[in-house]
Formats: C-alpha cells, structure tokens, sequence
C-alpha cells in the first residue's frame, strides 16, 4: 500500500515534469487525467463484475453541462461541482432502474441509454448544433480570467487535484464495507442476501459515484478542448474507457490513471506515426495486453515490485 | 383513431413492407450474434467487422463475375460463395488464435479482445477495399422491379427486398431451429448454451462446439453483410453501425435464443420503418426504447430463461 | 524562448517520460529562413468521410512533390504533416497544437467535417497560427465571428445550396411541391435551412410534403424511398454526399423514383464516376465549385488537364471535388508566401506577416482564379447543370450548365446567410446568366 502512494506521488511528479517540458503534451495529458477519472467509475463496477459499455454518457453529459452553462454562469469552481451533481443524478434514475440488472444486460442496456443520448444530442439539433458541437464559452478560475497558458496550467492542475481526490476516494470506498461487498456480487450475490446485504443498494451506490465521476471527467474534457461533440457519447467511446480500465489494471486506483496515459499517448504517437492505421495499432497494444499482461500496467508494475 | 387509420392506412401497409425488409437483415446479423453469445458466452464486438467483411467480399466477387461475363443469376452465388469463405476463413482464425485462449477469463477481458480485434479489422479493411464507396446490385437488377397497388397508384418494391430478404431470413430461422432441435450436432449446441458445466461433464467435447458455433456464427454475420451488399453502397464504418443495433437485438431477445432474435428484429424493423413515416425524429432511438420498455417487463430478455442462482 | 527551451530539453534529459523523448527538441523552430516548411493538414484518414478526406491527401502529396521537384516555395522545400480527423475533438484539437508546438508547421489546412473546422478556427486565433480552411461548408465560421488567421480558400454552405436553387427556378419554374432527404447532422440540417430561407424569398408558396433526415451513414433508405415514392414531390433535394449518397441514389433507381420526381443533388459530382451510368440523366447536379471535368471555359485548360492527367495517371480515377478544395489550398499557400516574402523584401515572413499577406490574396485554382474577401472568405464561382452522358466520360457529368459568378451568390460580408437570404427578390432570376451547352 505504501508503494502504491509512493509510485502515485513520482507519477504526479513525473506527469508535472512532463507538462513543463513538452508544453503540448500539457493538452494531452490533461484529457489523460480527465479520461482517468471516468475510468475510475468504470473500475468501481468491474469490482462488481459489472462492464457499463455505456458510461460515456456521463463523460458527454459533464461536457455538454460546461457548454450549455458556460455563457451564462462561466465560473469552473461552480461548473465542475455542477457537472458531478447532474452526472450523479442522472446515475441515481438510470441507476435505480439499472441494478437490476446483471452481466450483459447490465452492460447493453447502459450502451442502450448511452446511444439514445448520443442520439438525442445528434437529433436535437436547435439545442445542441448536432454533430457540429458546441464551443466552450469563456471560463473565469474563481471570477478570475487568466491569460491562455495559464489556463492550461490551472486545468492541468485541477484535473491533477481532482485526479488525486478522486484516487484516494476510489481506494478508500473498495476497502469500506460498502466497498467490500461490491466484490460480493461478483463472486455470489445470493450469499451477500443471506447476510443481509442488500445487492441492489450496494451497486446503486458505486453506480452513482461511477457517474458522478463521469460527469467530472466530462467537465473537464469540455473545459480542456473547449469544444464537445456528440461524439463523446458515441458507443464506441465507451469502448474506450474500458479498454483503458483494463490497460490499465484493475487492481489498484492507479491502474486509470496509468491506463489513460498510455492509452493517449499510444494514440497520440500512433496517430503521429501512421496517421491512417491507429486503431490498428490500438487494437494490437489491447490484444497484446489482454493475452500477456491481463493485470494491466499496474500488474506488470505490481508484480515487478513482489519479485 | 379510426379517422387516422383511415387516412394512413395505406401508408402503414407500405412501412410493414419495409419494415419487413429491414428486420430480415437485422435479423440475420443478430441471429449470429445471438448464437456466438449463447455457446460461447462472449459478445462479439468483431461481429460487426465480419458482417462488413461478408459484404466487401462479396461485393468483389460478383464484381469479378460480371467482369469475367458470367450470366447475372450468379452473382447470387458470389453472395453465398462470400458467406462460406469468410465464415469457413476467418471464423476459425479469430476462434483458435484469440479467443480460446481467453475463455474462463473475466467477461470484461473477453468482450475487449474482440474490441481490439474490431478496431484492428476496421484498418484492415480499408486496406484491402479502400474508402471509395463499393456497389454491386446485380442480384438486384437481376429480379426487377414489383408494382404494389398504394389506392390508385403504384409503388414499385425490388424483388429483392420484397422476397429475396425476408425469404432468406425465414428460411434461416426455419433451418437454424430445425438444426438446432432435430440434428444431433445441434441438440449438443443446445446442451452448451443451456449449461456448459453439465454438458462437459457428460463427455461433450466443448472445445469443438465452440469452434463450430464460431464458425457458424461468422458465416452467419458474413451471409448477413453479403445480402445486404446489393442494396448498399460499402464505405468504411459500416460495421460499427451495424454492431451496436445487433447489441440490442441480442440482449431484448434473450441470450442464445434464436426466435427471440426473430422477434425482436421483427420488432425493431417494423418499429423503425412505422417512426420514418410518422415520426422521423424518432427511428433511430426507436430499438433502443423497444429494448428499455421489453427488458423492464422481462428482464431476462423476451424469451430468456431465468437463470439459477449459484450459491 | 531560447533560454526556456534549452531549460526544458535538460529537464528532458533528466527524466520525463521516455515517450515525450521521442519528440523532444523539435518544439523550437528558427524565425529566420527554415530547412523545411512543414504543413499540418488535418483530413478524414478513416471513418465515412475518408471518401473525402483520402482522394484529398492522395492530391496534396502529388502537389506537393511537384512544388518541391520545382524547388519548394521560396527556396525551402515542403513536408505535409496528415492527422486523422476521424478520431473525434478532443483529440484533433491536441493534434492541432502538437502540429503547432512540436512539429512547428508553419501553416495549417483544417479539416473537412465544420465541426473540426468550429474548433479549430479559435485555435488558429489563439496560436496565431494561419490555418487554411480547405474544405469545410459551414457558413457560421466568419459569420459568428473573425478570426484574423483563419482563411476559407473555396466556396461554402450559401452559394453551394444557391446557385442549385436558382437554377432549379430557372429550369424547372412550376414546381409546386418539394420533399428533402439530407443526412442528419449540421451539414445536413444548415444547407435545408439555407435554401428553405431562399426557397421562400423566391418561390413563395411550395408545400414541403416531406423532411427527412436519416441517421448519418446510414446504409439503406428503401423505407425512405417508399416515402417519396408515395409522396410523389415535384422536386427532391438531397444535399448528402459518400456512401449514403450513393446508396440513396442507387436505391432511388431501382425504384424509378427518378422518373417522378426531379432530382437537386448540389453534391453529387464526387459520387458520378461511382455510380456510372446508374445515375440517370436530367437531374441537377452541383460540385461545391467550379470544378467539373468538363468545364465549359476554364481560365487555362493545359493546367486543369495536367491537374486531372497527373491524378488519373497514378490512381486511375478522376479527381473529384476534395481534390480540387486541396489544390486551391495549395495554391493559396504558394501565392501566399510569394505575397509575403515580396513584402518583406526576400525576407522569411514571421506569423503575422503571412497572415496579412492571405487578406485580399487572388490565387490560381486548377480552374478559374479565387480571390480571398476581407473577411477571410473565399469567392469560389458555382456550376450548376443536368446530369448527362457524353463519349467522353464513363459517368455523369452536366450539360447546360450556368455558371454562377461567387459574388451573385455569395452572402455579403457581415451578414448572416439566412437573414440575406430572406431578403432575396425574384428579379434575381434576371441576372443569372445563360446555360452554356457543355
């Protein structure tokens, strides 16, 4: 435990560094932090066996919530709570409906809920520009209007912070009671019933944190491209934020933030290198993974460590 | 109500017709889907990939028939010829290279090899066929046209679409049903999909079923994309559209049940086609509310059985 | 900047991560003459819209090779730099500033999708970096706002959905109803709100029996047909365009939807070597430009048949519109730089001197000459004719063709399109010049 602090602290070190000394990689690496966050609650769910192939419905609602608001309230400090509470709330009535339900159904109905955003997003085009998206208005850092590269930096630091809250709570909830039986429904729910836990509840309440979280992410994303499309809430964005839960390792609440970082810059050098077979790439860096490395980074990381 | 039947009537005829059409496709990628999942117990992301694969395919050999001048009722052959090639090429590859090695492994880790394995084939069919559309309707120009009366005019449908789809699509539910309960390969599909556990204990050799329903599956996915090749124009990210829709196809069915898929494509084509005539806005969320409002009265799917819980 | 950069490669050197290694160093670029002008050019690599995005690319490395065989632009050779649009905004934005920061491209060619062009226009602004806007449609870029780096070397949404409505008014006067198919997304939407905007000012009174937008890439429309089928309008506009353009139009045939009703296809060019002799013949069709194979009178006809010769020869196609958006792009871009290394004397110019130097520029396309307004955008003039077949193409291509001059069609700076176009008169008609056979 203490060397999962330690290894978290040199890679916030290690990220800061890196920020300052390829200025550009300060973009990426704050999307990155964003994307960990979102991952965080899709590692919540996999302690309950559960895979949301939908959850960047929350990451699109957290985004669209900054751009809708941003004109008229444009202050961060109020937009990010903001987009945590509407992410939470729409997890709350998705959710309760939602825990019913286990395994594939749990996970195609979350793509269901999540194409009928993207849908809907694409649709109401008077409100939403349709897949032209909508340009982040001005933001103001607590009324504050800085010029650009300081705004990077603050995002970056932000995402940073909140990516370390977020981390310690992450790990706090799996070792809490309530954490504990999430592993429970996983291995076998009935037994978790007999002792008079209830399943449902359990799960509603990581579901909830999972979106809340989501919608952070989002936000964040929103603030840092300045720019949300539907896109965000496509299925396979979805697809995206698993995939980098299990690059990088579901073992610990670092493995997110390890698996979003690789994941990015993969995609950022694959891009810079064959521009037109990225996914090619990304797909052989998943498989390679799945089929050597099922622990993710953090497995390689963790195992190197005990040997 | 009366007075609405009265006036659109006719037009909901016309939207039954297409809607038939249609589900007959959903089906027929669905249905392979459904099959995949119910032995295998892994959702196929790469499905998608080999129904795009099944219509590329197809789509070049019947251009390279008629380009050797071969009489046009061939080119219904290449749609076939497509589907037997990549289910017999690809489906063993993709079973015996990946995913055995990953069975028993968490489903998360399943569903992703075939993520990855969708993200890598979507590449490589853009090497392959590159991004100019790709057509080919021979099958389609080859049994015209049909004038169906609509009040005092006339529609005229392809013969194709009117028969050619939905004939296929119920000609493979009837033979997949009459495998599947009469055959002794089939029964022992069934025995798996039911409870893999018992079946292995009774001396079934699991790992062929598997790779037998991959197989199957694939050329299912394939023959599906072949069908659907004359009437569309290919481009690249046809497959990832057409996954998602089988996703909901495959959880409002049921898991592994093949009527189910029937059904629910049934649904969800007439659904469709009925919301482009009287509420446009709506046709693309139509499946998914189909499967919202199917999943809260039944939860485990329209024909699915409730399963035991372990203890 | 100096002192910042040494500071950071030796940080660098001390442990960041070993990917950002990769690419350390090169953030600086010299403000002096450089060894090479690199070009970021974002384009649809992958996705539907590659039918674009790669004939595009495939014409710009042609393009290129030939300006560097010539010696490159001032003396300095040209590397273009390609980046995938498709993977969405999140990540184009961080490739256009990687484009700018790391790679130190001098000049920027955004995108094809309005949506890349929405977001990437503010950076331009930002990163004072002038960026090209090659090919994207949508008019809400300079109308909504200026952007002093930012530049539009081709025509957009409002004259390519009006030069097809005047024409229809004048070839086809009588029609009384009209139904639309467009695909769903902004494109699609802003073009029907354009012309309806026009349709009414002009043509008061047509009853619009359908309005239909489909899924964006979707791949059948046989529902849809059966509509119109039904339906029977006079006229049906679709502005779609790739595969579900041929498609829609392919499913269209088969079903003689074609012998009902009129067709108004303002983007169909790019799709006619495709769909052959499918396409039947008496409908508009349009090319976002001027540029048709057969142009009845371009400015000079050796060059655009050395521009169409030279891309046959290597892909086996003819070149369709995309192709023609990336060399007016280039064009610009050598005109640009003569422009501004004119002014300076000899000198290399710096950011701002190359962006003032885009302002007003006149550059030669592969068919006619396009001048750059002060607002950024360019006058691109507008063919319109109805599809037909000749000996010398295996596909469509229009006859009496009117061309429309940019500026008749072309909202008037600092207006809004819709609003302009409300306040178009039917006398508009008067000026429209004469079909030419073709």
């Amino acid at each position: 435990m203490r060397r999962e602090s330690l290894l978290a602290a040199l890679g916030a070190i290690g990220l800061v560094a890196c920020a300052w000394a390829v200025p550009w990689l300060k973009f990426v690496l704050t999307i990155a932090l964003a994307k960990g966050i979102a991952v965080l609650g899709i590692l919540l769910l996999l302690r309950a066996g559960q895979v949301s192939f939908g959850h960047s419905m929350f990451l699109a609602l957290g985004a669209y919530t900054v751009a809708f608001l941003a004109p008229s309230a444009p202050e961060v400090l109020l937009l990010l709570p903001l987009a945590g509470l509407l992410g939470a709330g729409l997890g709350l009535v998705l959710g309760l409906f939602l825990v019913r339900y286990r395994d594939i159904f749990f996970g195609m109905l979350n793509l269901a809920f999540a194409m009928v955003m993207y849908s809907l997003l694409e649709k109401l085009y008077a409100l939403t520009k349709g897949t032209d998206g909508i340009r982040v208005a001005r933001l103001t850092f607590a009324g504050l209007e800085p010029d650009r590269p300081t705004q990077e930096w603050i995002m970056f630091g932000i995402a940073l912070g909140l990516a370390i809250g977020f981390g310690l709570l992450v790990r706090f909830y799996l070792a809490s009671p309530m954490g504990r039986a999430l592993a429970g429904i996983k291995t076998r729910e009935t037994r978790l019933e007999f002792m008079g836990v209830p399943a449902r509840r359990v799960l509603l309440a990581a579901y909830v944190l999972s979106a809340l979280m989501g919608g952070v992410g989002g936000a964040l994303i929103g603030m840092t491209t300045r720019h949300v499309t539907p896109q965000l809430a496509y299925w396979t964005s979805s697809g995206e934020l698993v995939f980098i839960a299990i690059l990088g390792g579901a073992g610990s609440a670092l493995g997110p933030f390890l698996g979003a970082t690789a994941f990015e810059l993969v995609r950022v050098y694959a891009a810079a290198a064959v521009a037109d077979a990225w996914q090619m790439i990304l797909g052989g860096v998943l498989l390679v993974v799945i089929l050597f490395a099922p622990g993710g980074i953090w497995g390689i990381l963790a195992r190197r460590r005990q040997a | 109500m009366a007075d609405w039947f009265a006036e659109n009537g006719l037009l909901l005829g016309l939207a039954l017709l297409d809607g038939l059409a249609y589900a007959a496709l959903v089906f027929m990628v669905a249905v392979g889907l459904n099959l995949v999942f119910g032995v295998l117990r892994i959702v196929n992301v790469a499905h998608g990939s080999l129904f795009a694969i099944g219509a590329y395919t197809a789509a070049s050999i019947g251009i390279f028939f008629a380009s050797r001048g071969l009489p046009p009722w061939m080119s219904y052959v290449a749609l076939v010829l497509a589907a037997v090639a990549v289910g017999a090429v690809l489906g063993p590859l993709i079973e015996k290279l990946l995913l055995r090695r990953i069975y028993g492994h968490e489903d998360v880790l399943q569903l992703l090899v075939t993520f990855a394995l969708f993200m890598i084939l979507e590449d490589v069919q853009k090497l392959i066929w590159g991004v100019q559309p790709i057509s080919q309707d021979t099958p389609l120009r080859f049994l015209g046209t049909v004038d169906v009366p609509f009040g005092e005019d006339v529609i005229p449908f392809t013969a194709y679409q009117l028969f050619v789809l939905p004939g296929v699509a119920v000609a493979t539910l009837l033979a997949l049903a009459w495998f599947l309960r009469r055959t002794l390969t089939g029964r022992v599909i069934v025995a798996v999909t039911t409870d893999k556990e018992a079946a292995t204990a009774m001396g079934i050799d699991a790992a062929r079923i598997m790779l037998l329903t991959f197989t199957f599956g694939a050329g299912l996915a394939a023959l599906g994309g072949a069908l659907a090749s004359p009437t569309t124009a290919l481009v690249p990210g046809v497959g990832a559209q057409t996954i998602v829709l089988s996703f909901a196809v495959v959880a409002t069915a049921g898991l592994g049940q093949i009527e189910g898929a029937a059904l629910t494509s049934l649904l969800i084509g007439l659904g469709r086609s009925i919301a482009v005539y009287f509420a446009p806005e709506f046709e693309v969320v139509v499946p998914y509310l189909i499967m919202v409002a199917v999943l809260l009265v039944r939860p485990q799917g329209l024909f699915g059985v409730i399963e035991t819980r372990r203890v | 900047m100096t002192e910042a950069v040494t500071r950071r490669a030796t940080l660098l050197g001390a442990g960041a991560t070993a990917g950002s290694l990769l690419f350390a160093g090169s953030g600086a670029h010299a403000q002096g003459k450089p060894s090479e002008l690199k070009v970021g050019i974002t384009t649809f690599l992958s996705g539907s819209a590659s039918v674009f995005g790669v004939p595009a690319k495939q014409m710009g490395e042609l393009l290129f090779e030939e300006i560097n065989k010539a010696g490159g632009i001032g003396g300095v050779p040209v590397r273009p730099i390609f980046v995938d649009e498709a993977p969405g905004t999140d990540h184009l934005v961080g490739e256009f500033r990687r484009l700018v920061q790391n790679e130190g491209v001098q000049l920027i060619f955004a995108s094809i999708s309005s949506g890349s062009c929405l977001a990437c226009t503010p950076l331009s602004d930002e990163m004072k970096k002038t960026t090209l806007l090659w090919d994207c449609g949508t008019q809400r870029i300079f109308e909504e706002g200026s952007h002093p780096f930012a530049f539009r070397t081709q025509g957009y949404g409002t004259p390519e959905v009006l030069a097809p409505l005047l024409y229809l008014l004048k070839h086809k006067p009588d029609f009384r109803t009209l139904a639309v198919i467009n695909q769903d997304y902004a494109w699609g939407r802003d073009s029907w709100e354009l012309w309806k905007a026009g349709m009414d000012a002009l043509k008061p009174g047509v009853r619009v029996v359908a309005e239909m937008f489909p899924r964006f890439g979707a791949t059948d429309f046989s529902t849809e047909v059966t509509r119109l089928l039904a339906a029977r309008p006079d006229v049906i506009l679709s502005t779609s365009w790739g595969g579900d353009l041929v498609t829609l139009l392919r499913q269209s045939a088969e079903r003689r939807l074609f012998e009902r009703s009129t067709f108004v296809l303002p983007i169909a060019e790019a799709s006619m070597q495709i769909l052959g002799r499918t396409m039947p013949a008496g409908h508009i069709i349009g090319a976002r430009g001027d540029h048709f194979n057969n142009h009845p009178s371009p400015k000079d006809p050796a060059r655009l048949k050395r521009f169409v010769d030279m891309y046959r020869a290597k892909y086996n196609e003819y070149p369709i519109y995309p192709c023609h958006h990336m060399a007016q792009a280039i064009s610009a871009m050598q005109a640009g730089y003569a422009k501004a290394i004119a002014a300076k004397g000899g000198g290399w110019p710096n950011d701002q001197e190359l962006a003032n130097a885009f302002r007003g520029l006149t550059f030669d396309s592969p068919t006619s000459t396009i001048t750059l307004r002060e607002d950024g955008q360019g006058l691109e003039d507008q063919i319109v004719g109805l599809s037909s077949f000749n000996d010398k193409y295996p596909f469509a291509v229009p006859k009496d063709m009117i061309l429309f001059p940019a500026a008749m069609v072309s909202t008037p700076v600092g207006q809004k399109s819709t609003d302009w176009l409300k306040t178009l008169k039917p006398e508009i008609l008067a000026q429209v010049p004469a079909p030419i056979a073709g």
